[in-house]
């Protein structure tokens, strides 16, 4: 009833800058000529020419995306499975124990499932590196994207399936031909959401990788702890940047689809 | 027949994968942090000793039962570190998410009274910091926070400091970045519950007399508490064990039980008392996590 006004724009603005600035001064200053990361001396872009050089960095970058990649990939198949079970398969015996551990590395805190993987590791004596790293990240992902398939199968028209197995389709091939291209955005959300997740990890897998296998943000953070320097500034930038692209066209390519289904949809009802 | 036994075959095999992933990474491991929590500390590789000795038979197992060694249980409560690690975990995080709480209501709100089309803009201007590198953004805060950083350099040029403010290695420092990293977790369900006000209600109230600042206490305040519950949890929980933030903004006085847990196991290397501590932040936050968990469900059962 009350309408949006000056209060709430200004509520808005107020928010957004306080989420954007911190952000937007670790990119405006990774141009910085200067050593001295708080004072502006000059436009510079010769902090990316070093990251071009720390090989310890981007070999990190390529065990990260090798990790984010592999993982996300598992975490995508397990955590599609877990959700239908959740929707489709009712009550069975054993359901409170399964959501539960679906759940919990959901909410648990993330210095317990690392300490927690890294001692099963321990126990069945499985050599740290980046098999220990992924597995770990497949499990804690997994529980995200379940939750993103899950509500798009909530929403899903059940009927579709009916017809089909009603024609004669194999309760398989209908999953295959009818449901999978259905909730193909959100599998490709969660995997996204799966991938990003991995990348940005830091406590669980500081407790499961092993010599070889150092990650990015292991290696940022060892760098981040000697204080603040503009070749991080320069290495946050391209990350942030790389992640803007990735969710705009993820946003961009939905809405299309989007678009192009209900245009279909009314070309079909005329 | 033969396709009924095949459906009920795949039905096992579609619960049957996930449930061994999640009992083999999730169940098992944490199953082992409680045994290792009840073992003796010696100083090897890994540096316990195991208590239950599978191969000496069943005799050997009963036996070791009798004498687990509940010593790290005890050890946590005589020395004063871990209590007061807990109750400041506890105070930064119930802190941290009352300010939360505070500000980002406001913005939950704005973001649903704004006109409908731009909405999903707003929604998506408030997840894509999520989608950042965590690391990055508390990072993002040891440059402003510290002595020469920006925001005593912007208080400075406007003369309304004289001397430095020291707020890097703090508690406010802390509690700061746990602000800003956590403010998505509570925007978002807070707009989701807002959003789906009927704003008739208000105007009934308006019709009837009820001035706009009471409507919102007495109407738009009780129909966004699910909302609230869900995003204090949402924040309250992960912060209580949070490890980077202390880190990286906290001083060496500030005491939370991730950043001990992570000292305990990397630097002293005392597995057991690292586990010990695991064990008991897991049990104090059960609760909380029992509520979050009963309200998923409620919420799955509710969309159907």
């Amino acid at each position: 009833m009350r309408r949006f006004g000056a209060f709430h724009i200004a509520v808005l603005a107020a928010g957004f800058a306080f989420l954007y600035v911190p952000i937007l001064l670790v990119v405006i200053y990774s141009f910085n000529a200067s050593r001295l990361v708080t004072v502006w001396a000059g436009f510079s872009t010769k902090w990316y020419a070093a990251l071009l050089a720390n090989t310890q960095l981007l070999d990190a970058a390529r065990v990260s995306l090798m990790v984010a990649a592999v993982s996300a990939t598992i975490a995508t198949v397990l955590g599609t499975l877990v959700a239908i079970v959740l929707v489709r398969f009712g009550r069975f015996r054993g359901r409170l124990v399964f959501s539960s551990l679906v759940y919990a590395p959901l909410v648990m805190p993330e210095v317990i499932t690392g300490l927690s993987l890294l001692l099963l590791y321990v126990a069945v004596a499985f050599d740290r590196g980046f098999w220990t790293v992924t597995l770990a990240h497949v499990t804690f992902t997994l529980s995200f994207v379940a939750i993103v398939v899950q509500s798009r199968l909530i929403s899903f028209d059940r009927s579709l399936e009916e017809a089909a197995q009603d024609l004669g389709c194999p309760p398989a091939e209908t999953f295959f031909r009818i449901t999978l291209p259905i909730i193909l955005p959100a599998l490709i959300a969660g995997w996204l959401l799966a991938f990003t997740l991995s990348l940005d990890d830091l406590v669980i897998a500081s407790f499961t990788s092993g010599p070889g296998a150092t990650t990015l943000p292991i290696q940022i953070y060892s760098a981040v702890r000697l204080g603040v320097s503009p070749e991080i500034n320069a290495a946050s930038t391209i990350l942030i940047g790389l992640v803007t692209l990735a969710v705009i066209a993820f946003s961009l390519s939905t809405k299309r689809s989007e678009v192009e289904r209900q245009r279909a949809e009314r070309g079909a009802a005329t | 027949m033969a396709t009924q036994r095949n459906t009920r075959l795949g039905r096992l095999a579609l619960i049957g994968v996930p449930a061994l992933w999640l009992t083999l990474f999730v169940a098992v491991p944490f199953a082992i942090v409680v045994r290792i929590s009840l073992s003796e500390s010696v100083i090897a590789m890994p540096p316990y000793e195991p208590v239950f000795d599978l191969s000496a038979g069943f005799a050997a197992f009963a036996e070791a039962l009798g004498r687990l060694d509940f010593d790290k249980f005890v050890f946590l409560t005589t020395d004063p570190l871990y209590l007061e690690s807990y109750l400041s975990s506890i105070r930064i995080a119930g802190l941290s998410t009352a300010i939360i709480l505070a500000v980002g209501y406001p913005i939950a709100y704005a973001m649903a009274r704004a006109p409908k089309g731009t909405q999903p803009l707003l929604v998506m201007l408030v997840v894509l910091p999520f989608w950042t590198s965590f690391l990055i953004r508390v990072y993002a805060w040891m440059g402003i926070l510290a002595r020469d950083g920006f925001l005593n350099q912007a208080l400075g040029g406007l003369g309304l400091i004289s001397e430095p403010l020291d707020i890097l290695s703090t508690d406010t420092a802390v509690m700061i970045g746990i602000v800003y990293s956590y403010l998505p977790f509570m925007v978002l369900p807070l707009y989701a519950s807002l959003e789906k006000m009927d704003l008739s209600l208000l105007e009934a109230a308006a019709d009837l007399g009820c001035p706009p600042w009471q409507a919102f206490w007495r109407i738009t305040v009780p129909l966004s508490l699910p909302g609230v519950v869900a995003g204090c949890l949402l924040v309250f929980i992960p912060a209580v064990g949070e490890f980077v933030i202390p880190d990286l903004l906290g001083g060496s006085d500030t005491l939370m039980i991730g950043k001990t847990l992570w000292s305990e196991f990397f630097s002293n290397r005392d597995w057991p008392v690292a586990s010990a501590v695991a064990v008991v932040l897991l049990v104090a936050l059960l609760v909380p996590i029992g509520i979050y968990q009963h309200m998923q469900a409620r919420q799955l059962e509710a969309d159907r």
